[in-house]
């Protein structure tokens, strides 16, 4: 038997009543507590604060923010326990830093919060997963690395989710990719009539049950072959 | 997998039985509760296969999955031990092609992401577009997007029963939710002129007003539509296969619904009350008499539930919508988001470069960044737009609330039998148009 669950009220902790915001100026206005909050516990952590819409994003030093993210989550008084969102931002002047963005809010005090990354060109792109405070970013990282190529590293299991596994082409939201795709129309059809659709069992899906002695015998071949599939 | 595990709901079965001396008997019927004080003899059980497990692949063509969602389960016996979901067959980049577009060229894209609540994907990308031009529409557009949006929601949860019931075997109350569908469908035809894919909003208002005499239809919708719930309801909510095929599945906690990033009925079916229109309202939610339902349990029964008290409080909604529906202009009053009328384009020569201006080079957004989320029927829909300065978002994204929620699937199917596989995909309300993208 299921014990019926404690109904959580959100906004339990919250002072104001919620309202739709109205006269939201482009830029400017209060400021979200918890950015001078981060500030206080990670001296030097936050590099800026900025206000756009009503919104307060924070951004924070590469090597501190899964420990950011886990104080904003576990801290009673901030108790932002709900991930809406992990993405990604390149400018079109290129030589910005390609941003990452963790949309965060708390369900108890109704808060909003932007926390962001900036990882300059040329460096690694690579950031800390939050995988680990939030199940919500399983798919999340995986799509921002498959959009982006960006590493989210400690993900248990990093891989492309929208396209295939087999994508040689790039990142797709890359500035530097173009609309059209890299490959021309006609060799994009091509690969496509050349794919074969059948062997779509990766290896390690069909280790997990030892079911590879009871596949028949020609798939098994192509398979242990390391045939690519759907390139 | 409910032996022992669930409410007992009382049921009474229409049917009789024969007792052996040929007088009629009622057959007792336990649901979700021990089978065998209810059955006699057991039956007998397959001889444990010794742990060899097997795997099977569900999708990418499959009706169940409700789209192109394809699911690799490792099973042990019938219960599933593993499952990795795999999506993506529909991708087409909408973030990127955004990109290349002005925001009102955006629209008709919001239309074919989650295609059962096109309109309400319209309106979420027009308030998330105003908040980045830092402009307020008008009170009559307000209201003309809350009808929107709770038209929208009733016609995608009416999608959802009926495609949940078809996958546990009921068929019924598909045809009525699809003749309401219908209803809807026909009056969002009569405003916008379309009914799927409806590209109804602008940036600063609305496409078009609604037609005259278009309030009284919707008056008679609101008249009518309650009967049909009524009528779905007594079809499934206490009926013992509707209820001993749903009641104990796909359980999530309230922490667990919460860390998962669950949304939208299935986030409320745990017991965790977070509503956008309440929680972070916008279109003036606030100022509504509405209730949101939360369930107990958390199961694929619970979001039934949720789901069917949300259609009525969507009619709520609407009753409250038609009655204070302002007159008054629908469009903002600012000549560089909106178009001069049609009549004027074609005859006047500054309303013609007017005209010209605004749909080649497009409105331009202050330099700036905004991440707008509504209560989508799926969840929590948000679309987050950087602006720098041109005509065209420097980056567009969706937050899509089914992508988030399925993620979760192995958890909710992990120890439950492959035939409730079916009925905690439904649950979830995927649509891969948003999944994919």
């Amino acid at each position: 038997m299921t014990a019926p669950f404690t109904i959580v009220y959100p906004g339990t902790g919250a002072d104001a009543t919620p309202a739709t915001p109205k006269r939201v100026p482009a830029h400017g206005g209060p400021v979200n507590p918890s950015a001078a909050a981060i500030e206080r516990r990670f001296p030097g952590g936050v590099t800026h604060t900025a206000v756009s819409r009503g919104e307060t994003a924070v951004t924070v030093r590469a090597a501190l923010v899964h420990d950011v993210i886990q104080w904003l989550h576990d801290d009673a008084g901030e108790s932002y326990e709900y991930l809406s969102d992990v993405t990604a931002v390149e400018h079109r002047e290129l030589a910005r830093p390609i941003e990452v963005v963790w949309h965060l809010r708390s369900l108890r005090f109704r808060r909003f919060i932007r926390v962001k990354v900036e990882l300059p060109k040329g460096t690694a792109l690579s950031v800390p997963s939050v995988w680990d405070i939030y199940k919500a970013a399983d798919w999340l990282e995986r799509e921002c690395y498959d959009m982006f190529g960006i590493e989210f590293v400690g993900h248990p299991d990093l891989r492309r989710i929208l396209l295939w596994e087999q994508y040689r082409e790039g990142f797709p939201l890359r500035k530097d990719f173009p609309l059209r795709g890299r490959l021309s129309r006609s060799e994009q059809l091509r690969n496509a009539l050349a794919a074969n659709p059948e062997a779509r069992y990766s290896m390690e899906e069909l280790s997990i049950a030892d079911a590879f002695e009871e596949l028949p015998a020609d798939m098994r071949r192509r398979l242990a072959s390391g045939e690519k599939t759907g390139e | 997998m409910t032996t022992g595990t669930t409410r007992t709901v009382e049921v009474e079965l229409s049917t009789t039985g024969l007792s052996p001396d040929g007088k009629p008997q009622r057959v007792p019927l336990v649901v979700g509760g021990d089978m065998a004080t209810a059955v006699a003899a057991p039956p007998a059980l397959e001889p444990d296969l010794e742990g060899e497990h097997m795997l099977i692949n569900i999708g990418p063509q499959h009706p169940a999955t409700h789209g192109v969602l394809r699911l690799v389960l490792e099973l042990d016996g019938e219960t599933v031990v593993r499952c990795i979901p795999h999506v993506g067959y529909l991708h087409c980049g909408f973030e990127k092609i955004g990109e290349y577009r002005q925001y009102n060229q955006i629209i008709p894209w919001t239309d074919r992401e989650d295609y059962l609540n096109s309109i309400g994907n319209n309106v979420a990308f027009a308030l998330g577009a105003e908040r980045l031009f830092a402009i307020d529409i008008t009170e009559r557009c307000t209201v003309l997007r809350v009808i929107a949006m709770e038209l929208s929601r009733i016609a995608s949860h009416l999608v959802w029963m009926g495609t949940t019931c078809i996958d546990i075997g009921a068929f019924t109350p598909f045809l009525w939710g699809f003749q309401e569908r219908e209803n809807i469908y026909n009056l969002l035809e009569g405003w916008v002129g379309a009914r799927l894919t409806t590209s109804a909003t602008r940036v600063g208002g609305m496409a078009a007003d609604i037609p005259d005499k278009w309030l009284e239809g919707l008056q008679g919708f609101i008249r009518t539509f309650p009967k049909t719930i009524d009528e779905c309801e007594r079809m499934l909510t206490r009926n013992a296969i509707w209820v001993g095929r749903t009641v104990g599945l796909g359980v999530m906690s309230p922490d667990e619904a919460i860390n998962y990033g669950l949304s939208g009925p299935l986030l409320r079916a745990s017991g965790v009350a977070y509503d956008v229109r309440k929680d972070f309202p916008y279109l003036d939610y606030e100022t509504y008499d509405f209730d949101v339902p939360v369930g107990t349990n958390g199961d694929v029964y619970d979001r039934f539930l949720v789901r069917v008290e949300e259609m009525r409080q969507s009619v709520r909604i609407l009753e409250q919508a038609v009655k204070r529906l302002p007159d008054g202009p629908v469009n903002v009053d600012d000549p560089r988001l909106v178009l001069p009328p049609k009549h004027k384009a074609t005859s006047e020569m500054e309303s013609m470069i007017h005209h010209f201006k605004n749909v080649m080079e497009g409105p331009r957004p202050p330099i700036g960044e905004c991440y707008v989320a509504v209560e989508s029927p799926k969840g929590e829909k948000g679309y987050y737009m950087v602006s720098d300065g041109s005509s065209k978002p420097a980056r567009w994204r969706i937050r899509p609330p089914s992508f988030v929620n399925l993620s979760a699937i192995p958890k909710m199917v992990e120890g439950h039998l492959l035939s409730d596989v079916i009925a905690i995909n439904a649950s979830i309300d995927i649509v891969m148009g948003e999944i994919d993208r």
